[in-house]
């Protein structure tokens, strides 16, 4: 650690947990292992990567761990996966932070979570690589800032089935869609450049995902713009359903908020508000609600968008007498009614607002964040606490302390062991019947001699 | 002599038989008692998950158990899935086709009722059962107890009515006192019969294989290979982790993968012949991959032998195995992974990593009707 008063000041204002005392910084230079580091190091360790080609897989298990670049005279650490490798960063654990990599040519995603909260992903490049670029999955708030990611054929940004995420400054081109807020609540989407995609910035439910909901998004002071590029997602995938052209897709979600954005040369429309229908080849599932409700749009500048649209939006402004995608779309039978508002809108071209309310709300300036102050809660699993873990976890599941459960009440094992936690250790690697009137205990032989014997001391220790 | 060894052999059954059936008054393994009802006690019972999704990564809270039964319940259940006297024709019961030898399941492709009739598909585990909301392939029931009501009243399957059902368990000599400690009084009704059954069920818990302890902080307990094979597993190029979701490794939603039928079966439309949504035609309830490595063979219709064949149709190319003039909205997972032999060696050795029967229940050696308990499949 080299300045620890700086690496506090940072922490508290990114409202990380604090390192522990003990934190260490694990250096991995050109030609090692970044993954031989992470699995040394421990929670609030730093894994410091200095510049190099690192061909590797790197997965995070562990809670409380950042994987840091060191960026020295313009040469970044660099994670190739060669068109071979999978993905390149692989996270589950709590309070985890990478930041300031190169990340190329991998199968899959460059940065994928499933779970970890509080996660924080910020200068990071993404040129080129698989599915989707940033993919945090069943996390609990996070901040994705400062990435720059170009060449995904499906997703840029995707944050998927999360809550509480803020994603801002970040630059998305070349992609399919640039930040996709999918199966999400609270998120604010700020500041981001969001250009040359097919489509720039997307809200949605997917169907058939485990989590239904998508609602309370704000998308504020975003540069959407030029998202013409033809859509180049794998065949089957549901990005590649959307129709290039668009500044921003919102679909089926609600309460979403568009303010201060500048949304321009979008050749089939800027914005367009749809439901479920959008997505046609898909199953059904009747747990989606399929329409976008309470939209919310304050002022943003629109232009020069719907030059060339869709053959289908172009059929639709026929009915209007142009032949020229709008700024605001609403499809035909998704959020028409006066639940969602607008202001200004004489400022727009647009298409099935015209029920729309006057918004009440002028401004979001109240929100600064949605991400939740102090952090989701997270105890992190370490060598001291994991003992614990498994014998409530696995042992109080047949022993309580004082009390005949399927097991012989606590008490009288550690009456019969008295100090000799190896008995039970060896007891437990190799059970065999001893009380006739209790079934034979199951093997705990998975677990090593060494482990056995922790969670054998800590049963002769425990009070209650 | 010969008499006399059958009336020896016989003697203590016939002694059992005369002994009071006492149901046990502790919870089973794995679950600790509170005012007398029995609650789930396991590694994940201090996790959260979104929007109690009960789906997540390693650390992730558990979906809603069925919980909150009495021991009695529990094991008036058990000593019911054993019995015969359940079927029709007393030589079925609920173990004939939910094997505890296998993985609670039957090691066939279509499982077999009465009179020797097959059944349309697989006998799926009843392994953690309880966590699920949907069930059957096609997911049309909502509970265990509307789910029951299947098997035992289908005419191809345990061929039972309600009513004979209640009489047989009736005119039993030990049944109704066994219902007056479960339930208070002796009074049997159908959904006693279901709520003891359904108490059995959810008991079944597999939640301390050793993917387990990796989740929850012991990583040196799986080996290079299976720590592989679990990265190929949550990868975003073979995605298997987007269905099979952890901890349940289920999301519990219906899918719809183009998978083969068994040679010279028709094709199954799954959950559309429910809804007669067309849209879901050919989809199925996304099944637990916990002690899979157990219940061969694999898929609605066991259509695969081997958990390695199971593994090798994702990465066969999407709908490679759809019939010919079938048009099925494929899940969008269902892609081309090109995973090498290699990763399917890994994730197959990864998939062993969720074997766990550490709680697997006592099997009766007698049950109360006084017919001979079936066993994995066998009368005993």
């Amino acid at each position: 650690m080299k300045n620890p008063i700086r690496l506090g000041l940072l922490c508290l204002g990114l409202l990380c947990s604090m390192p522990s005392l003990w934190a260490a910084d694990i250096p991995v230079k050109d030609g090692e292992s970044i993954q031989d580091a992470v699995n040394k190091a421990s929670p609030g360790d730093v894994v410091l990567i200095y510049p190099g080609t690192y061909k590797e897989s790197v997965y995070i298990d562990k809670d409380n761990i950042t994987l840091r670049g060191v960026v020295e005279e313009g040469k970044w650490p660099v994670l190739e996966g060669e068109g071979k490798r999978n993905d390149a960063i692989l996270y589950s654990g709590n309070d985890f932070t990478v930041e300031w990599l190169t990340i190329t040519h991998y199968k899959g995603n460059a940065i994928m979570g499933q779970s970890g909260n509080n996660f924080t992903i910020r200068y990071n490049k993404v040129i080129d690589t698989g599915v989707y670029g940033i993919f945090p999955q069943f996390g609990k708030n996070g901040l994705i800032e400062y990435n720059v990611l170009s060449g995904i054929e499906d997703a840029a940004i995707y944050v998927g089935m999360c809550d509480n995420v803020d994603v801002r400054h970040n630059e998305v081109f070349d992609n399919v869609a640039g930040i996709e807020i999918e199966n999400t609540r609270h998120a604010l989407v700020e500041n981001n450049y969001a250009h040359d995609n097919t489509a720039g910035l997307l809200v949605f439910i997917t169907p058939g995902l485990p989590i239904k909901t998508t609602f309370d998004v704000i998308l504020r002071n975003n540069f959407v713009v030029n998202n013409n590029t033809p859509n180049f997602g794998a065949p089957g995938s549901i990005v590649s359903k959307v129709p290039q052209g668009i500044g921003i897709v919102v679909m089926a979600a609600d309460d979403v908020i568009v303010e201060g954005n500048i949304v321009s040369g979008n050749k089939t429309a800027g914005i367009v508000i749809t439901d479920l229908a959008f997505i046609t080849d898909i199953s059904s599932d009747p747990e989606s609600e399929p329409n976008p409700d309470r939209l919310v749009f304050l002022d943003n500048l629109m232009f020069d968008n719907g030059a060339d649209p869709v053959a289908e939006v172009k059929a639709l402004m026929l009915t209007q007498f142009s032949r020229t995608g709008p700024d605001i779309l609403a499809t035909p039978g998704s959020a028409q009614e006066q639940d969602n508002c607008i202001i200004n809108r004489e400022r727009y071209t647009s298409f099935g607002v015209k029920k729309w309310s006057e918004c009440e709300r002028k401004s979001t300036a109240d929100v600064l964040s949605y991400r939740i102050p102090g952090g989701a809660p997270s105890e992190p699993v370490t060598a001291t606490n994991r003992t614990k873990l498994l014998y409530q976890g696995i042992c109080a599941g047949c022993h309580a302390y004082n009390m005949r459960m399927i097991g012989p009440p606590t008490l009288a094992v550690q009456a019969l062991y008295r100090n000799d936690a190896q008995g039970i250790a060896d007891y437990i690697g190799e059970p065999h019947k001893v009380r006739p009137d209790y079934p034979a205990m199951p093997s705990q032989g998975h677990l090593s001699p060494e482990l056995r014997k922790e969670v054998a001391e800590y049963m002769l220790k425990v009070t209650k | 002599m010969r008499g006399l060894l059958s009336i020896l052999l016989l003697l203590p059954v016939l002694a059992h038989a005369e002994a009071p059936w006492r149901l046990s008054e502790v919870c089973p393994a794995g679950f600790r008692p509170e005012q007398g009802r029995c609650y789930l006690q396991s590694l994940y019972g201090e996790y959260a998950s979104l929007q109690d999704s009960g789906v997540g990564g390693l650390k992730t809270g558990l979906p809603p158990l069925r919980e909150g039964f009495t021991p009695q319940q529990i094991d008036l259940g058990r000593l019911m899935f054993f019995d015969p006297l359940l079927s029709g024709d007393g030589t079925l019961a609920c173990s004939s086709c939910h094997q505890p030898s296998k993985g609670f399941a039957d090691g066939r492709g279509l499982s077999i009722g009465i009179n020797g009739q097959l059944a349309h598909r697989s006998a799926p585990s009843l392994w953690n059962v309880g966590f699920l909301k949907r069930l059957f392939w096609d997911a049309r029931a909502s509970s265990l107890e509307e789910q029951m009501e299947g098997p035992l009243y289908s005419p191809i399957e345990m061929g039972n009515s309600p009513e004979q059902l209640l009489k047989s368990l009736n005119e039993s000599a030990a049944y109704p006192p066994l219902f007056k400690q479960a339930f208070g009084d002796s009074a049997i009704s159908l959904d006693r019969i279901y709520t003891a059954i359904t108490a059995f069920e959810s008991s079944l818990v597999s939640l301390n294989s050793r993917y387990d302890l990796y989740a929850n902080g012991v990583h040196e307990v799986l080996s290079k290979d299976e720590i592989e094979g679990m990265n190929v597993f949550r990868s975003f190029v073979a995605r298997c982790a987007e269905c099979h979701t952890p901890p349940a490794f289920t999301n519990q939603q219906i899918a719809i993968l183009g998978t083969p039928e068994p040679d010279g079966h028709a094709f199954d439309s799954g959950v559309q012949a429910v809804t007669g949504d067309a849209s879901q035609r050919g989809g199925f309830k996304v099944p637990t991959l916990r002690n899979i490595e157990f219940s061969a063979p694999y898929m609605h219709s066991g259509r695969f032998e081997t958990l390695r064949e199971a593994v090798a149709f994702y990465t066969g190319g999407r709908g490679h195995a759809v019939p010919e003039g079938e048009k099925l909205n494929l899940h969008w997972h269902i892609w081309e992974p090109n995973l090498t032999d290699r990763e399917v060696d890994v994730l197959v050795a990864f998939l062993k990593t969720l074997s766990d029967e550490s709680f697997m229940p006592p099997l009766p050696s007698a049950v109360p009707s006084g017919l001979r308990p079936v066993i994995d499949g066998k009368s005993n």
